[in-house]
């Protein structure tokens, strides 16, 4: 590997030599994204959309949560180790919440 | 002699400061350290997920009453704080860019900016947290529900609470300071560290190709961020139009 290596003595990237490094363009947009669907996120809020409103509202939240992990965390770029690491953790989060409201929900418990 | 030659130089190649002994590579080092700072962010993960499983559920419990403590809160000063973390996370994003080009004035300079709208952010939520005080909307003994029974006639919701459910508001005002506390907790600890890094990077500790502690800080820093991108809808904005 090394011997083929075009900069063997890694002089010039020594840390990652298959590091990809987002750009400041890349991460403006991302940015201007997030502001744009923060005011979508307040102005929706206003908006009497019934059942949809914490629909909409969670529903940017996640967009806005994956376009930061993809691209501010550099997810996107990683290796499919971290990939897989980032997707198991949201995806137990995901099955604890679920079942345990299914749960709860299915009881006479409260106030149902 | 020719093989101790090689041998001298082979090892040479790999002896970077931050490069540990006990890694094969620094692409592995890298590697194996953000895979670490991911695992922390997966506990951190469980640990806010636990309040965010409470918060679904209590608020299905006591719904007039979440809804009413939750109209009390202010959208506008929680809607600029999502900007200004958002600000922050972005001046964090472009620290990581500096670190890695080897840029160190400018990522001193991202590094403070960071800091600076981490330190706005808790300065709101000052604000925030004194209305809550004045208004004793704190959980504890001096807890008013008087609000919640006969809302003053400039509160964005009208609805007049019996006395039971309008003291399962302080559920929802717990719920609102664990939630938001442990953020600000974490944000703290952050900005703590930012001054830390911004020291280190000062001495151009991350200048000369060593980015892995303002990466993986960064990984921190936009974990905190997306709890919050949560927490602002579920605490501030769902609530605005009831269902009956």
């Amino acid at each position: 590997m090394t011997e083929h290596h075009p900069d063997p003595m890694n002089v010039t990237n020594p840390e990652h030599d298959e590091h990809h490094i987002v750009s400041p363009l890349q991460y403006t947009m991302v940015f201007g994204t997030l502001l744009v669907f923060t005011g979508v996120t307040v102005g929706a809020a206003y908006i009497d959309l019934g059942l949809f409103n914490p629909v909409i509202a969670l529903g940017i939240a996640c967009f806005k949560a994956c376009i930061v992990i993809l691209f501010f965390m550099h997810v996107k770029y990683s290796s499919r180790l971290v990939k897989m690491t980032v997707g198991a953790g949201f995806f137990t989060f995901l099955i604890l919440v679920t079942m345990s409201l299914t749960d709860y929900m299915s009881r006479a418990w409260g106030r149902w | 002699m020719d093989n101790h030659t090689i041998a001298h130089t082979e090892e040479h190649h790999v002896s970077l400061p931050q490069h540990r002994h006990h890694f094969e590579t620094e692409e592995q080092q890298r590697e194996a350290a953000t895979f670490g700072m991911w695992l922390f962010l997966l506990t951190e993960i469980m640990f806010f997920g636990g309040l965010f499983m409470a918060y679904l559920l209590y608020r299905n419990w006591y719904y007039d009453a979440f809804v009413a403590a939750s109209n009390t809160l202010n959208i506008g000063l929680g809607a600029v704080n999502t900007a200004v973390l958002i600000g922050s996370g972005f001046a964090m994003a472009l620290a990581v860019w500096a670190a890695e080009v080897r840029k160190k004035g400018l990522l001193v300079i991202f590094l403070i900016i960071t800091t600076l709208l981490g330190t706005v952010f808790l300065g709101v939520k000052y604000v925030e947290y004194k209305e809550k005080f004045e208004l004793r909307h704190v959980p504890g003994a001096n807890f008013d529900i008087s609000r919640f029974v006969n809302p003053p006639a400039d509160a964005r919701d009208q609805q007049h609470l019996a006395p039971d459910m309008a003291h399962k508001t302080e559920i929802y005002f717990s719920l609102y300071f664990a939630m938001t506390g442990m953020h600000a907790l974490h944000m703290i600890i952050g900005i703590g560290l930012l001054i830390w890094l911004t020291i280190r990077a000062q001495r151009g500790a991350f200048s000369s190709g060593y980015v892995a502690p303002i990466e993986n800080f960064g990984l921190y820093w936009h974990f905190v961020d997306i709890v919050w991108l949560f927490l602002f809808p579920l605490l501030y904005l769902i609530n605005i139009h009831p269902m009956h």
